[in-house]
């Protein structure tokens, strides 16, 4: 019961922050992705970075529990997946939890997004044992890996670098490169047309 | 108009934080697999079986893994699909605060009405390939935007990086031919 209580409860939370970031707009998805307005990027990579740090610096005090670190597995599909997922994610600016929190906060489009989700899903589970035979969905590079061997965890480590350190360092990486990062790479503003 | 990057930054990195601090990292993709399961299940009471050692289905994606999926179609009111419908009321709740969304947008978005215009059906029709190709390919790589890109590099996961390398080497160029002119 605990469980399904905190799933309400983050759950919720997540949604409302999705919401409010802009992320469930997909103009706002495709002004990031045309590079015109950058600063949905600087809020995913601030959120990454404070993300790892909290969670490494928590494992390293002992605070967080190393144990629900879940690690997904590397092939060569992940990456032609992604692929597809970007190309989708451009065209209706919705990634599947922004659909879902869209639909509900009354985008009438994101309905439609759920419906071609739903039968891409189902297209896939039939599909899988072609995918599965290809070779794709094989392991490379150890499977489940992090960059770096992160103390008592049950992944294995690309490196032998100290994964809870190399965690942090890379998350104030990331925070870095959301300050870094300029307001837009694309173009320039708009310019307000003369009156005819 | 959205938060400030800073403000948003921080308490989108609070929220995954707390999701693996108090139980485990945030994911949703397979949970369309798992209502798939569910209405298929409905119809054809045969695609998910209890056996001996926990659940088992006719299709193999589900009885992958030991059955890991067959056993959340069994049972619905799991962690990871109650989440789900949780993000759905907070993300409804959030946007009637800020009193909701506004009436143009809600079918054609502004920044596709000034590139393709105001028709519904065909911004229906390309949020439904969408729809499918960003879900066809999320169970190809096994995870989305939350549980790859952000879960999995806060987690410092190669397959979290991989994701992210594939998904913007689409996204960006597929947006900068569709979108060219500006709000």
């Amino acid at each position: 019961m605990t469980t399904i209580l905190l799933a309400i409860v983050i759950g919720a939370a997540f949604g409302a922050v999705l919401d409010r970031v802009g992320a469930s707009n997909p103009s706002y998805i495709n002004t990031m992705l045309n590079l015109t307005n950058l600063n949905l990027a600087k809020t995913i990579l601030l959120a990454i970075g404070t993300g790892s740090v909290l969670m490494f610096g928590g494992q390293m005090l002992g605070l967080v529990d190393v144990g629900h670190m879940s690690v997904k597995t590397a092939y060569l599909g992940v990456f032609l997946g992604g692929l597809l997922l970007g190309a989708g994610w451009a065209l209706s600016g919705y990634c599947p939890g922004t659909g879902v929190v869209a639909a509900a906060s009354g985008r009438k489009d994101a309905l439609f997004f759920i419906a071609g989700g739903l039968l891409g899903a189902a297209a896939y589970m039939v599909s899988y044992p072609a995918w599965k035979a290809s070779g794709l969905l094989d392991k490379i590079a150890g499977g489940k890996v992090t960059l770096g061997t992160v103390p008592s965890a049950k992944y294995e480590g690309l490196t032998a670098l100290p994964g809870d350190i190399l965690g942090i360092v890379l998350g104030l990486g990331f925070v870095a490169l959301a300050f870094a990062l300029p307001k837009r790479l694309m173009g320039q503003p708009a310019q307000t047309q003369p009156a005819e | 108009m959205p938060l400030n990057w800073k403000t948003g930054g921080l308490l989108l990195g609070l929220v995954f934080f707390a999701a693996v601090l108090l139980v485990k990292p945030i994911g949703v993709s397979t949970q369309f697999v798992i209502l798939d399961g569910i209405v298929a299940d409905a119809v054809n009471p045969d695609l998910v079986t209890k056996t001996d050692e926990g659940y088992s289905s006719t299709n193999t994606y589900l009885a992958e893994s030991g059955g890991k999926y067959a056993k959340s179609v069994a049972n619905p009111l799991n962690y990871s699909f109650v989440f789900v419908i949780a993000m759905m009321a907070g993300g409804l709740l959030s946007a009637l605060a800020r009193g909701g969304i506004p009436v143009d947008d809600r079918w054609v978005p502004a920044l596709w009405r000034v590139n393709f215009g105001d028709c519904r059906v065909k911004r229906s029709v390309a949020a439904f390939l969408g729809g499918f190709i960003v879900l066809y390919g999320a169970r190809l790589a096994g995870g989305c935007t939350s549980g790859h890109m952000m879960s999995g590099m806060m987690q410092t996961a190669l397959s979290g990086y991989i994701f992210a390398a594939g998904a913007f080497a689409a996204a960006i160029p597929v947006s900068l031919m569709l979108f060219r002119k500006e709000v």
